[in-house]
């Protein structure tokens, strides 16, 4: 409280650390204490020598190889996949409005307040092998094999994640959106311009800090997805937070879960960072952020 | 407007129905419908019941909606006080130290839930801070995983406040705390009802924190409802869900009927 004693002993301009203290206080103790002692357990695996044993052992690990691949295949696909539905719909809901184009959009966004998980539950009543999709075709081509079944891979928990993520998109580019002067189109139409070079030439540049916004804050958000990878419960398909709640508590191992976890949350952080850099370098006004 | 001809125009509202229903509305109405079913082996479902509410109402279930409703309350209240709290303190501050704890009071939404579960039970699975096996903790880790959306969501609202009104109030000679209550506080009323909605659906939501730290006799809806399909109690589950989403609604739209009679801007 060095600093505290010194801004105060300064007249002008009062600055009041005082008032700081109670909620850093409340957020250093229950999140930045929990997240050191995470690192030190991963270090010394709650004995007093300090090791990178506990580290070296998960590296390498193939189960720790193989949920690290699933999460940055899953996390780069389903952003790749969120980046190209939030534009398309965005694309149509602003400049080729139609009488309830507004409410659609609050629909679509609607579902950030949602629990992720539920989208899962649905795909599997939807897709899964004794689903709504499935019986249809079986009706249809007789066969008694259900012919989809792509739910319970990879390619299920992507397609989940897509559907849950694209709202992060869509609302910082329909922001950015409406910043577009919509005469600068209309005269690029008059002019001979096609709806493609108009994408292209003027609605494109100006998404594109909302784009790299979306697409960052998708990467995280992607990252640390945990409830949808529980639901659909793929064999094969573990990600880096399923495999710390798999190592510490089906398995009640918490050092090498913590080892994970240090990674996991340094993975995080970086993408964190991406993301913020993104809106200081083009400002959060144009990222359609604020 | 980009497409000029009504035919390419209606092309391409339908390709924005179909997709939005396909991606948006199925999901939802299947789970719905699967709420209902007695049975579902065809294309559509059987034999309609109400006997899934029904157990999604009471016993075990019905305990997990009141442990939900109450954690989502209880851990939205914190993180508005800490939140509203921090982003007025912060207010204060030079530019570099404010930039440096804004960003300490963002990043618990940016590290994944299950480690910060992780992080709890390691920190008060021992005296002198022995919280694990409580309830507790569960509220705890809520409010950590929501603390940055209310913290953000009050900061927006305080960018937006002009200072004439403060220094109008100040002016005229009201004291700090008084100024606060009457003046600072209704004029970011909006925010913070939207703060605290917003807090209460994430924790109603709340999954990878919970499973990791949740004590015997204290498991939330989410958590009920990953056991009840992962035993195969599919369409209990669903019930669940639309019970989950239902009661989620109804404190939104009683929070948004609160009067704001000083509106900002």
């Amino acid at each position: 409280m060095a600093d505290a004693a010194l801004a105060l002993r300064r007249p002008a301009p009062r600055v009041d650390w005082f008032w700081v203290v109670p909620p850093l206080t409340v957020i250093g103790l229950l999140f930045f204490y929990p997240l050191a002692l995470i690192a030190r357990q991963a270090f010394t695996g709650g004995k007093t020598g300090f090791t990178f044993d506990h580290f070296a052992s998960v590296l390498r690990s193939r189960q720790f190889h193989s949920a690290l691949w699933n999460t940055i295949e899953i996390a780069l696909a389903s952003s790749g996949g969120c980046l190209v539905l939030g534009f398309v719909v965005a694309l149509i809901i602003a400049f080729v409005p139609f009488r309830g184009s507004r409410d659609a959009a609050r629909f679509i966004d609607t579902f950030i307040a949602l629990p992720t998980f539920l989208m899962a539950l649905s795909f599997t009543f939807i897709y899964g092998s004794a689903g709504v999709l499935n019986g249809l075709l079986m009706d249809i081509t007789g066969s008694n094999a259900p012919p989809v079944d792509f739910v319970y891979s990879i390619w299920g928990v992507i397609l989940a994640e897509v559907t849950v993520f694209t709202p992060f998109v869509l609302r910082p580019l329909l922001a950015a959106f409406s910043l577009i002067d919509t005469a600068q189109i209309e005269v690029a139409s008059s002019l001979g311009a096609g709806p493609w070079r108009i994408v292209r030439q003027i609605i494109f540049p100006a998404a594109l800090p909302a784009l790299l916004a979306g697409g960052s804050l998708c990467l995280l958000l992607t990252v640390n997805e945990f409830g949808i990878i529980l639901f659909i419960g793929a064999k094969g398909v573990i990600t880096l937070p399923l495999l710390v709640y798999d190592k510490a508590i089906q398995e009640g191992d918490y050092t090498p879960a913590c080892a994970i976890a240090v990674i996991n949350v340094l993975l995080s952080l970086s993408l964190y960072s991406l993301y913020r850099l993104v809106l200081a370098h083009f400002g959060g006004r144009n990222a359609g952020m604020v | 407007m980009l497409v000029w001809s009504s035919s390419g125009r209606g092309l391409i509202w339908a390709f924005l129905a179909f997709v939005v229903g396909l991606v948006y509305i199925a999901p939802l109405a299947i789970i719905l419908a699967a709420s209902f079913a007695g049975q579902w082996n065809g294309v559509f479902p059987s034999l309609p019941t109400l006997s899934h509410y029904a157990s999604a109402l009471t016993g075990d279930s019905g305990a997990e909606l009141r442990a939900s409703v109450i954690t989502g309350m209880a851990a939205s209240a914190f993180a508005l006080t800490v939140g509203t709290w921090s982003a007025l303190a912060l207010r204060g501050l030079p530019l570099v130290p404010r930039r440096i704890l804004d960003l300490a009071f963002f990043i618990p939404s940016a590290v994944p839930s299950v480690s910060v579960g992780l992080g709890l039970l390691v920190a008060f699975s021992r005296p002198p801070l022995l919280l694990n096996g409580t309830v507790t903790i569960v509220i705890i880790a809520h409010f950590i995983l929501i603390s940055a959306f209310t913290y953000g969501s009050v900061s927006a609202g305080l960018a937006r406040l002009s200072p004439d009104f403060e220094q109008v109030a100040e002016s005229l000679g009201a004291r700090p705390l008084y100024r606060l209550w009457h003046v600072t506080l209704p004029m970011i009323l909006p925010y913070l009802i939207a703060a605290f909605s917003l807090s209460f659906a994430l924790s109603m939501g709340e999954l990878g924190a919970t499973v990791m730290v949740y004590p015997p006799g204290w498991s939330t809806i989410p958590v009920g409802i990953f056991s009840l399909t992962d035993r195969g109690d599919v369409f209990e589950g669903a019930a669940m869900s639309i019970v989950l989403i239902i009661i989620t609604l109804i404190v939104l739209i009683l929070l948004s009927r609160i009067p704001t009679k000083v509106a900002p801007r």
